[in-house]
């Protein structure tokens, strides 16, 4: 059977969803091991118990946190080796697709990032091209290592649940020696809204707003949905820069994108298209954005999006 | 006087979005007319021509080299590069080349950037942080690997400071700063400047420029490891999605917020 380490980074006292999917995937696949960054709470090695994980893997240092990627690569293809890996998954971040890239190149294995399901004979599932083309790929090497974006797997718990063995890995010496030092953080203040790039709505807006984001905002509460903008909003200040849809901000599918006051450019669209359902409020009617919308309403957002929400609250009751 | 400094600034020759794009042929690639550069490594570009020009730009003996790998028309985006300000292109093309993957061009690159290194060391490598058509992010990272430089992604701000850099990069729950020795490989976002437009004087300095052109021989690298048959992933199959099509469009009559809670009442979004 195919054994398939999972990169776990720094879980604090609980696993997020998405690290329960790539369990998942990976029991669905062969044997699963976890390589594990920072600290192992009793409550996460439970977890691991139920979602069948034979081994949990600790590094031998506990500063890789103060590094940008190399040494944790460097950590991972020391587990995958120890452990007989052929495949290799990863959160699809930003930092888990790195780890994943200097990853390939230590075990001379294919990378494959973006992957929305995986078939058991290794063969991923992407989409590329801003959504317009769904891929199969697969990687031609012993090992893959792939990336798994959020929300495509269901987090099921084993039938038979199992009692892993905790082994240290000996992070190679050296690894440290040319990596990035992280030298300061600045915490961010979390805004108490669902997360953006896995909400199952997001209420987003762009420079119709001028400067007010309050009726978003007020829509985003009614529906419990994120709050997204396009990049004029972000870079006018109104809104912090993690709020950004689009290529160089964030890509969201979720089964309601509103977009109220945005004109849909294409790097706008690059980040939304794939959602399920998209709503979009425009004063001006020949907007690209009505070229994908599912409902388009035009007219003033300042009418629009307070007549709605005080509509949802009412029916709400 | 600040220490002179060699960039070697990637810069893709790249699909331009604005036009339909296709997946063709062996190995499903996309089609390369109307391409352009990329315009997130504009970003990293302007980055090197802001470092070099504060140390007195190429007067004072900074470089700042653009280097491409693609097909012949890549040799575009080394021209638009120069007539921004790089000092110098490079432009590496080989018809083994076609089809490589993100393994298969940061070794590729990799030997292209050891041979730039001959005569003076590279001090610093900047890219963009994704190309518009790969989307993968996996090259800057590979690169870095391969040649066993520190690597700084995503960089918001940069400043170099004799022997060493410090960048910002912004993460969702926080914001870091962020040191290495150089040399070093940093990615930047489109946060991190506003990129100029060659002006007059930049396209006629351009013409005066030196494009070298280099081929795998050159730099030493065997045509088996680099394309379609020395990657190490393939795209087995590529299907187009149904573009979307437009859906109901009405005019707001006074009830358009009342008639949108219905909508998401009937599709159950609610
Ligand atoms: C390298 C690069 C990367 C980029 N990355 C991104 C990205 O990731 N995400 C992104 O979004 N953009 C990105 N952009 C910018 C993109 O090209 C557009 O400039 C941007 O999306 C425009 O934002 P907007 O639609 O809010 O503004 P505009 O295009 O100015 O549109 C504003 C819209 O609001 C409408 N409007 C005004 N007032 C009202 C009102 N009262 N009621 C209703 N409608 C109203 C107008 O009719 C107009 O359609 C990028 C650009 C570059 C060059
Ligand atoms: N063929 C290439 N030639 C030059 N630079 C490249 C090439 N491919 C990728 N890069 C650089 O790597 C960055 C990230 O690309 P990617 O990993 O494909 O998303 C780009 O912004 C470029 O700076």
């Amino acid at each position: 059977m195919a054994k398939v380490l999972v990169f776990i980074d720094n879980p604090g006292n609980a696993l997020k969803k998405s690290s329960l999917e790539l369990l998942t995937l990976a029991r669905s696949l062969g044997e699963s091991v976890v390589a594990l960054n920072g600290e192992l709470h009793n409550e996460v090695t439970a977890t691991f118990g139920e979602y069948g994980v034979s081994a949990v893997l600790r590094p031998s240092v506990q500063d890789l946190n103060d590094y940008l990627v190399a040494p944790k690569a460097a950590y991972l293809a020391a587990a995958a080796q120890g452990a007989g890996a052929t495949i290799v998954l990863l959160d699809n971040s930003p930092e888990g697709k790195e780890v994943a890239a200097r990853l390939g190149i230590r075990l001379n294995a294919g990378v494959i990032t973006d992957v929305i399901g995986v078939d058991s004979d290794g063969t991923a599932h992407k989409s590329v091209l801003a959504g317009s083309y769904n891929t199969a790929c697969k990687a031609t090497t012993p090992v893959s290592v792939l990336t798994l974006k959020a929300n495509n797997v269901t987090p099921e718990p084993a039938a038979a649940p199992s009692a892993p063995e905790v082994v240290t890995v000996d992070v190679p010496v050296g690894s440290t020696d040319a990596a990035a030092r992280i030298t300061a953080r600045e915490q961010k203040v979390a805004s108490g809204r669902p997360d953006l790039t896995d909400a199952r709505i997001v209420v987003a807006g762009g420079r119709g707003l001028d400067g007010d984001f309050g009726p978003v905002e007020e829509l985003a509460d009614a529906l419990g949905a994120a709050v997204g903008a396009s990049r004029a909003a972000t870079d006018a200040g109104w809104i912090s820069h993690d709020a950004q849809v689009g290529q160089t901000g964030k890509t969201v599918s979720p089964q309601l994108y509103i977009s109220a006051g945005i004109s849909g450019a294409i790097q706008q669209k690059a980040g939304m298209q794939t959602a399920k359902v998209i709503v979009a409020i425009n004063k001006d009617a020949e907007s690209p954005v009505f070229e994908i919308a599912d409902f388009g309403i035009v007219g003033d957002l300042f009418d629009v999006l307070p007549q709605a929400t005080a509509e949802i609250k009412k029916r709400k009751g | 006087m600040e220490k002179t400094l060699k960039i070697i600034v990637l810069v893709k020759h790249v699909p331009d979005a604005q036009f339909d794009r296709h997946l063709n042929g062996e190995g499903y690639t996309t089609d390369r007319d109307e391409s352009i550069l990329s315009e997130l490594d504009e970003y990293a570009l302007e980055a090197a021509l802001q470092l070099a020009e504060a140390r007195g730009g190429s007067k004072a003996g900074n470089q700042v080299i653009a280097l491409s790998m693609g097909p012949a028309g890549a040799v575009n985006s080394v021209k638009k590069s120069l007539q921004m300000g790089a000092t110098e292109g490079v432009h590496l093309t080989d018809a083994a080349l076609a089809g490589s993957d993100a393994a298969a061009t940061s070794l590729a690159l990799s030997a292209a950037v050891r041979y730039l290194n001959q005569d003076a060391p590279v001090d610093l490598i900047l890219t963009g942080m994704a190309s518009t058509d790969g989307e993968t992010s996996l090259v800057p990272a590979q690169l870095a690997e391969r040649l066993g430089l520190p690597q700084v992604t995503f960089a918001s701000s940069l400043q170099v400071d004799g022997g060493r850099l410090v960048a910002r990069r912004d993460a969702d729950t926080s914001s870091e700063t962020v040191e290495a020795a150089l040399p070093a490989l940093v990615s930047v976002t489109d946060q991190i400047n506003e990129p100029r437009y060659p002006n007059f004087k930049g396209i006629i300095a351009a013409k005066r420029k030196t494009i070298t052109t280099l081929s795998l021989a050159d730099i030493g690298v065997d045509p088996a490891q680099v394309g379609h048959a020395g990657s190490w992933t393939a795209v087995t199959n590529a299907e187009e999605r149904p573009p979307r099509t437009a859906g109901t469009i009405i005019t707001d009559e006074g009830d358009a917020g009342i008639k949108l809670v219905d909508f998401l009442a009937a599709q159950k979004l609610l």
